[in-house]
């Protein structure tokens, strides 16, 4: 099962994933001290499959790809928010973690969600359905991939 | 109809005529990347590909955590100076007299070059938009694809205008006008979107200026940020370009905006940042006196020459009230504080001069504060925990207005200097 753990607007990459903690190419170390500025409790409270729930403009600041990557090796499945910060939003999808543009303001701490990617509809604790923006063909063929690399690797160039 | 600057380069680079909302495949002029380089490389390899795309068109500066401050640092350091042997980048700024914060090496440096595209692996990027270029942030695995395929998938953004005009008063700055335009539009006013700079006094701003008010773009979600080449940044363009075939490219008089802001300069008063966004805009006036522990002049927004010429005009001959640390945005700008005796007049005042980097704004360098502490800082992000410690609080200031306070150990509003010293 899948439960949301719901934060604010305008959560900034510094607070995903502190500069201090950035400079490691090993993405266990990122997850240790993810969220830690803004919830020190994130590290115990998530589980995997979990799905981050923000406002509006997740992400903004600092390009920093560790924020995605901390956030998906702490066990994070997707991100919801009512919007992203451009660079964040662009990360997210280019390492694999679906980034959705959704109408977030109904959804509560706990709440068990389920993400149909194909139809875009999030499910609240089984019964109300929230339409998701579509994703771009590229941006969705990058996350049907598993990634940019990934996606590259098998196309060789942007040619969809 | 007309197009704006976005428009025109990204439908030059494309090959053909674009509008706003397209997807386009494009080649950028440069690419930068800093220690994050390293991640760039672990990823590039998974490509399985021999050599980059153009080993000329790709620029690497070591700027975040010089000298380095761990053998991690070192570690990285290393790949990415290995990798410019392997690959033939000669566009490479290591820990010399040469080097100093990425952002300001591409404008330095003549990388950042009128209608040119420029994508660097730092949110800061935008600060090219100063010299005329489409400067885009972008995330270390889009940059490992690029150095593998040579192309990026852009989407061609909307653009907001904004129109300068008229003077500023005395005491006041390009950075208290980029504060309040960012309190304004909110943190994502402007996201997605690019930003243009119009009018009278746009035109008459010096680089240095253009290179702040781009450089907080992003703090309002930009794309980019730009401004038209003045005579200054061309004849700069032509003195230093690393690269033959530019030509100035700006947004068509018809061009389709999807919003205007317009702004009389004389209307802009000394502004702050205040803890923990940078859209908490609010005047110096309304927190004159409060105290403060540190002050930080430098970092990609203000740490140029003029920076802290202004910065040594306040304290010249006087006494700093507290711990003042002053970083230069490149190592040249550094030599000609020296020669000019503008860093004899600043640690003659009780300041410390850091060497040219990053510095204290990234948190990774020095410069942490302790729990409680207040900072002035002339660096564009006041996010908690930004400087090091989520129990410190940051306000963001002009040069000016930092100095200042840096005298009287309490916030204080440049402009009273300003009316003192006649100028």
């Amino acid at each position: 099962m899948s439960k949301a753990l719901v934060y604010g607007d305008s959560i900034n990459t510094d607070l995903v994933i502190a500069g201090k903690y950035t400079k490691t190419l090993n993405f266990q170390d990122l997850a240790d001290h993810c969220m830690e500025d803004l919830d020190p409790r994130f590290r115990e409270k998530v589980r995997p499959g979990d799905v981050l729930v923000a406002g509006c403009n997740f992400g903004c600041g600092s390009s920093r790809e560790q924020a995605p990557l901390a956030l998906k090796y702490s066990g994070i499945s997707a991100i919801l928010a009512k919007s992203f910060a451009r660079i964040f939003y662009r990360n997210a999808i280019n390492v694999g973690i679906p980034a959705l543009i959704c109408d977030t303001s109904s959804i509560r701490e706990s709440d068990e969600i389920r993400i149909d990617m194909d139809r875009g509809i999030v499910t609240v604790n089984g019964e109300r359905e929230i339409k998701c923006q579509a994703l771009s063909p590229i941006m969705q063929s990058i996350l049907h991939s598993g990634g940019l690399v990934e996606f590259l690797k098998e196309k060789g160039d942007f040619t969809l | 109809m007309g197009k704006t600057f976005a428009e025109k380069v990204l439908g030059r680079a494309a090959g053909h005529e674009v509008s706003a909302g397209e997807i386009v495949i494009v080649r950028p002029d440069f690419c930068v990347s800093h220690e994050n380089g390293a991640a760039v490389v672990k990823t590039f390899r998974k490509f399985g590909v021999p050599s980059v795309f153009d080993p000329s068109r790709i620029v690497l500066v070591m700027d975040h955590t010089v000298p380095a401050a761990t053998a991690g640092n070192a570690n990285s350091q290393k790949t990415v100076r290995d990798f410019t042997h392997e690959q033939g980048i000669t566009h490479y700024y290591d820990l010399n007299s040469c080097g100093g914060v990425c952002h300001q090496i591409m404008v330095q440096e003549g990388y950042a070059l009128p209608g040119c595209i420029v994508l660097g692996t730092d949110s800061h990027t935008c600060t090219s938009g100063a010299a005329g270029a489409f400067a885009v942030g972008i995330g270390r695995s889009e940059m490992a694809s690029v150095w593998a395929v040579g192309d990026i998938w852009l989407r061609v953004p909307e653009t907001i205008k904004i129109v300068l005009k008229g003077s500023f008063r005395p005491g006041v700055s390009a950075k208290d006008l980029i504060l309040r335009i960012v309190g304004d539009l909110r943190a994502d006013g402007a996201d997605y979107k690019s930003v243009e700079f119009h009018g009278d006094a746009a035109d008459r701003l010096c680089l240095a200026e253009r290179m702040t008010l781009c450089n907080m773009g992003i703090e309002m979600g930009a794309k980019n940020a730009v401004f038209k080449p003045s005579e200054e940044v061309l004849v700069h363009a032509r003195a230093r370009a690393k690269k033959e075939d530019w030509e100035v490219l700006w947004a068509d008089e018809d061009a389709v905006y999807c919003r205007e802001f317009v702004y009389q300069l004389e209307d802009i008063v000394p502004g702050l940042a205040c803890p923990h966004t940078v859209d908490n805009y609010a005047t110096v006036r309304e927190h004159i006196g409060m105290p403060v522990d540190q002050v930080f002049i430098g970092a990609c927004t203000n740490g140029r020459l003029e920076d802290l010429r202004l910065a040594a005009q306040v304290l010249r001959g006087r006494h700093v009230a507290v711990r003042t640390i002053i970083v230069p945005a490149s190592c040249e700008i550094y030599r000609k504080a020296l020669d000019d005796g503008i860093l004899a007049e600043l640690m003659d005042a009780g300041c410390v001069i850091s060497h040219p980097g990053c510095g204290p704004c990234a948190g990774v360098m020095g410069g942490i504060l302790a729990d409680g502490e207040v900072c002035v800082s002339t660096a564009n992000r006041n996010f908690k925990g930004r400087m090091g410690n989520r129990e410190s609080f940051i306000y963001l200031a002009s040069p000016l207005t930092a100095a200042c306070t840096a005298l009287n150990g309490a916030l204080s509003d440049p402009t009273e200097w300003a009316k003192e010293a006649r100028i």
